[in-house]
């Protein structure tokens, strides 16, 4: 796989933030399937060169925000625009810009991987010597350049998700929107994934990026925004918000109520805050507790760990699973 | 360019027909010759002729217009459902520059594209019966590509509505074959009483059916300029509900 680190476009400088730099905008923006609401009045930007995470559960209406982003989803109220293109107005022109990975495959099975490829460009007018140039370099860089003539059903979930990949840079998109890139997906592909999201992110290329894996999220967003019931419950960069809103350090205790009572006690004497989930104590400290550790001797099982982006995501939109 | 947009994914509808070319071409024209060979040849023998053709002659250039019918319809039906549904197409076009009148005018032209061809096989094929066309036949080219995009349009709207492919059955049993059956194809409409011949000639296909045998003989005894305006204008307004039907199917 070395030989496919060559990235597929001209390094383009990050400029510093101003107004102008700003790739997506939305204002109030909501959304009505019949009585249910699935966005409820968000507002947002996303600068040129961020990789900004988009979470939220199932149902939180991630998909259905980048849909109205699409046009695929009409907005039942708020203003969007993408590189200043009015959105629904100007989509047409907006979506020369945008590449997007679908949460749901929509690769073409009438055609090969290559047809693929070329088939997409030519609905960005990329045809002829251009086109196959362009998406020779994409195989090469996901590494499929193998399975040029494969059809599409002889491929594997990891090779159609790079694939997918492939078609979404075809038209050497400013602004690439990615829902669940890597889901399903093996860590090996992943990485491979991450890796070439990155070279992309060098090169300045903005992104919005759906993931339920957090440590994705946290591996390569600059910024998240968490949605929850359709609204915006927190939004900054994820380490700055998991100090502010979870603390510095997890504990992780189990033990007996009793056991677990006295202790969630005892760490009063340090700033932290304490949860029970069924026969485990976590608490969240929000200064260096680590004096309190002679107290665990006894119990049956402990950890520290910094907190992380999966504390935070749990303490805003809670435990309960979502019944969407 | 930005007319022309739809041609993209007509290409791609094209690249992949070429991957199965006999199978579809036997499938849309198999059923017009069968209907030749079996009626004209079979019972047109014992009868009589109608205004001066053997029976043979009559309903050759009428089967032409069905296969027109037939392939554009299945075509913007079968096909273009299954790419709206399974296959996912249109969502995937939709995150391109292409828009709904992209595709819905991609969808058409190449139904219609099909329809058109079926009936160049089948015209091509006549003389094998011993019926020869007029040069006529060449000006009615156009006009079987235009029915094409009637059919294709009107199974687009069908596609639009369907949410399964048990709903083509209704397209199929209560319309398609009831005007393969009425529209003139297989007996002339002369014979039926005033009134209730308006209604038949009123049928999408019949003035098609009509046009079709004049200009294969080269007899233009009726008001042909008429009939292909009435049908232009329905043609054209059909497009534009199919696009509207796609919208609202696609666009949540
Ligand atoms: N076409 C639709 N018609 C009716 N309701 C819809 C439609 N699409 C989405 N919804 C509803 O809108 C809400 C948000 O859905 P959405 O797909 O945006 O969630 P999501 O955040 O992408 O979830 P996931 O993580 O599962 O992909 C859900 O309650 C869903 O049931
Ligand atoms: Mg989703």
């Amino acid at each position: 796989m070395t030989s496919t680190q060559t990235p597929p476009q001209p390094t383009v400088a990050v400029a510093p933030a101003s107004n102008d730099d700003i790739i997506v905008q939305v204002n109030g923006l909501s959304k009505f399937f019949g009585s249910r609401c699935a966005v409820d009045n968000i507002s947002f930007a996303i600068r040129q060169g961020e990789c900004v995470g988009f979470l939220g559960p199932n149902g939180a209406g991630k998909t259905t925000t980048i849909n109205m982003l699409l046009g695929l989803v009409e907005k039942s109220g708020g203003t969007m625009s993408i590189m200043h293109f009015d959105i629904p107005g100007q989509q047409q022109e907006a979506k020369r810009l945008i590449g997007v990975v679908p949460q749901t495959d929509s690769l073409d099975p009438d055609l090969t991987v290559e047809e693929n490829l070329l088939t997409y460009a030519s609905y960005f007018n990329i045809t002829g010597r251009k086109a196959r140039a362009r998406s020779a370099d994409l195989l090469q860089f996901f590494a499929l350049a193998n399975r040029r003539k494969e059809i599409i059903e002889h491929l594997s979930g990891g090779q159609r998700r790079r694939l997918l990949l492939a078609r979404a840079l075809i038209n050497e998109p400013k602004l690439l929107i990615l829902d669940e890139p890597t889901v399903g997906l093996d860590p090996q592909a992943r990485h491979l994934i991450w890796e070439r999201l990155e070279i992309l992110q060098e090169q300045g290329t903005t992104m919005l990026l759906t993931s339920h894996y957090l440590d994705e999220v946290e591996h390569l967003s600059n910024r998240v925004l968490i949605l929850d019931h359709g609204k915006i419950v927190a939004q900054g960069v994820p380490q700055q918000l998991i100090t502010q809103l979870v603390g510095i350090d997890v504990f992780v205790i189990e033990g007996t109520t009793a056991e677990l009572d006295a202790l969630e006690k005892s760490f009063k004497q340090c700033q932290a805050t304490t949860e029970r989930v069924n026969d485990k104590l976590y608490v969240y400290t929000q200064e260096d507790c680590s004096r309190l550790e002679s107290l665990l001797k006894n119990s049956r099982s402990w950890l520290r760990r910094p907190a992380n982006l999966e504390d935070l995501f749990i303490q805003l939109t809670g435990r309960s699973l979502r019944e969407s | 360019m930005k007319y022309l947009r739809f041609r993209t994914l007509w290409l791609r509808n094209s690249r992949v027909w070429r991957k199965h070319i006999m199978a579809t071409l036997i499938g849309n024209l198999g059923q017009p010759l069968l209907f030749l060979l079996a009626m004209g040849y079979g019972l047109g023998r014992e009868m009589q002729t109608i205004d001066g053709l053997t029976y043979l002659q009559f309903l050759a250039p009428g089967l032409v217009t069905s296969s027109v019918m037939y392939s554009a319809a299945f075509e913007t039906t079968y096909g273009s459902y299954t790419r709206l549904s399974m296959q996912k197409t249109y969502e995937a076009i939709l995150m391109t520059p292409l828009g709904i009148t992209d595709i819905a005018l991609g969808e058409i032209f190449w139904g219609a594209s099909k329809g058109l061809l079926s009936a160049i096989i089948m015209l091509a094929m006549l003389p094998l019966f011993g019926v020869w066309p007029s040069v006529w036949t060449l000006a009615l080219l156009p006009v079987l590509f235009m029915s094409g995009v009637f059919f294709a349009a009107f199974g687009l709207i069908m596609t639009a509505l369907a949410g399964s492919y048990e709903f083509f059955n209704y397209f199929i049993s209560l319309i398609l074959t009831p005007l393969f059956l009425f529209s003139g194809i297989f007996f002339p409409l002369k014979t039926i009483a005033p009134l209730s011949r308006i209604f038949f000639e009123l049928l999408p296909l019949t003035p098609i059916v009509t046009l079709s045998r004049m200009f294969c003989y080269g007899q233009f005894h009726e008001p042909w300029l008429l009939k292909i305006a009435g049908s232009l204008l329905l043609t054209l307004f059909t497009c534009w509900l199919s696009v509207i039907f796609l919208r609202k199917r696609l666009i949540q």
